[in-house]
């Protein structure tokens, strides 16, 4: 039930996000959730991709550090208290959420979150048997 | 004021005789008891007796500092331990360290040496010395140290950093002779306006100034922001320490070397033959009166000239212009000696860093800053900003722990260090001195 995530090291500086998307829109590949977390030297794009393999293989000939995380994509209830149910049910578990960000597809009703989680599978299991919706890998690359 | 009238302004013939006389016996002790020299002299079928005059002394081969690092830590000594009363080493204890040993007798030597140069410099038995040389292995700390106390001055063994409380004391004990590097005193003046202290309050009559090449510029800069008279000192701890070579108050052009301590050469460094008098190349040093560590022809990688003119402040002693730039890849952060090497064996030593990096050394206001670029692998790539930042974190102390200089880490996308014919530019250095 986990998803992939390919991860790029970027430098702060003008147009390297540009140059990711150029790269991306060469390669045939659609961004389908992206976050970007920064410092003032440095950042980490993270993207959800309908083709992890094309994607990665795209960046590194053109020089960029890339790695593949494992994440969760989650359904959200689109109404208040939607997320907080969900960040409620990791937290009675102990379960830390190192980041996560928002889809921009719909599910049907529901948004879509991508959680990073050290203990992925125990998370998983834990939601699911919350009755969450946990969306699968292949899923989540062509919703 | 010359504290030492006799050798100071000997007439040269006499000096030279001098020299001559313990370049011999100094000859005669590393032939005995070192056996690297005793080595180096049979391979090139030299035997002490030949050298019997000062022009003899360029048949003997060079000493180079990889000569040191082979024999580190003792194995340069000339005597037995049981008569080593100090020893001091160079930054780093990754790379390749050097230690340096002193016998009582070298420390005295030292003290008086260092006596000579604080007077050079405008310094008497009644002036209150600030002194803000590093305190430790570093020879600057301890070196100005016992030099003040030889001449019978007050000395605030006050060391490096935490300056604010540099500025209180100075204010407070009203020190009138500052010894530091130019680059801290230039940052002291910024700290002391900051605090609404002007330095043009203070006492301060002199200061002298090393450890690092500074320029005219500089110096004009210093003498106009501390209202002091600023000289220029030169020494290295394989030769001594500080004390080497001093700047006259009354010319303040080009530094008076010991001559009755040291012999200078300069030389091309390519060819390695000796250059006229007056023409730049690398410095070369023997010591003629050390014990514990003596060294014949050392290289020092100073780029130089000598000046044999004779000097309005009435010393004979033969003057070094400026240090103008090193043959090597050494590096000069606030004082402290780093070669590229010894940052890359310090991030080797770390699985995770691939051996792509760069050091980028700038002047921000006053101070060195040593930025080291390092490309981001795959092997330390995270996706979490925690982990990166943990690392950059990682990479400063370590550097700071085995070279104790502070540098600033940034992580770099690959290839963004420039590869030239297939080898990376290690140093980019844009100071301006």
């Amino acid at each position: 039930m986990r998803a992939e995530q390919i991860s790029v090291f970027l430098e702060n500086k003008a147009g390297r996000l540009a140059e990711v998307a150029a790269i991306l829109t060469e390669a045939d590949v659609n961004i389908r959730a992206l976050a970007l977390a920064d410092t003032s030297d440095f950042g980490v794009l993270r993207l959800i991709v309908n083709d992890n393999q094309k994607a990665i293989q795209a960046l590194k000939n053109r020089g960029f550090t890339v790695s593949k995380t494992d994440v969760v994509a989650v359904e959200v209830e689109d109404r208040p208290g939607g997320l907080n149910r969900i960040l409620d049910i990791l937290h009675q578990a102990g379960i830390n959420v190192e980041y996560m960000y928002a889809f921009v597809q719909h599910s049907g009703k529901n948004a879509v979150m991508i959680f990073k989680i050290d203990a992925i599978d125990e998370a998983i299991k834990l939601l699911q048997k919350n009755n969450v919706t946990v969306i699968e890998g292949s899923k989540v690359y062509t919703m | 004021m010359i504290l030492d009238i006799g050798f100071e302004t000997m007439p040269r013939e006499d000096l030279e005789a001098i020299i001559l006389r313990r370049l011999k016996a100094t000859i005669n002790r590393v032939y005995a008891n070192v056996p690297f020299y005793r080595k180096k002299f049979e391979e090139n079928h030299i035997m002490p007796k030949d050298i019997k005059s000062l022009e003899d002394l360029k048949q003997i081969p060079f000493t180079t500092k990889a000569d040191l690092r082979d024999n580190y830590p003792f194995g340069m000594f000339a005597v037995p331990m049981d008569n080593v009363v100090r020893i001091h080493a160079s930054s780093g204890t990754t790379g390749q360290p050097t230690a340096v040993g002193y016998t009582a007798r070298d420390i005295n030597t030292w003290a008086e040496l260092m006596a000579r140069a604080l007077a050079a410099g405008g310094a008497t038995r009644g002036d209150i010395i600030h002194n803000a040389y590093g305190y430790g292995l570093f020879t600057g700390g301890l070196g100005v140290h016992y030099g003040a106390e030889k001449l019978g001055a007050s000395v605030i063994p006050v060391s490096g950093g935490n300056t604010k409380r540099q500025i209180i004391i100075m204010k407070d004990f009203g020190p009138t002779i500052l010894a530091a590097t130019p680059s801290y005193t230039l940052h002291l003046a910024e700290v002391a306006e900051e605090m609404g202290v002007s330095f043009h309050d203070l006492k301060f009559k002199f200061g002298i100034f090393g450890a690092e090449p500074w320029s005219e510029n500089m110096r004009q800069e210093i003498e106009h922001k501390l209202n002091i008279t600023a000289v220029d000192i030169y020494g290295l701890s394989e030769i001594m320490g500080p004390g080497v070579a001093i700047e006259c108050h009354e010319a303040k052009k080009g530094l008076h070397i010991f001559e009755d301590h040291f012999i200078p050469e300069i030389i091309d460094p390519e060819t390695e033959e000796v250059l006229p008098y007056g023409e730049t190349g690398e410095l070369v040093f023997t010591t003629i009166t050390k014990e514990a560590f003596p060294v014949i022809r050392y290289r020092t990688r100073d780029i130089t000239s000598l000046n044999p003119e004779p000097c309005i402040c009435g010393r004979t002693h033969i003057r070094m212009n400026r240090v103008t730039g090193r043959t090597d890849d050494m590096l000069i952060i606030r004082g402290v000696n780093v070669f590229p090497s010894q940052i890359e064996s310090v991030l080797m030593e770390m699985d995770e860093v691939e051996p792509y990096y760069q050091l980028v050394v700038d002047r921000e206001g006053n101070l060195d800053t040593l930025t080291v670029l390092v490309e981001v692998g795959e092997r330390l790539f995270s996706d979490e900003v925690k982990v990166l930042q943990n690392m950059e974190r990682k990479i400063s102390n370590n550097i700071k722990e085995y070279l104790g200089v502070s540098a600033k880490v940034k992580l770099v996308e690959p290839k963004v260090i420039a590869r030239s014919q297939g080898k990376a530019v290690r140093v980019i250095d844009n100071r301006k001195i």
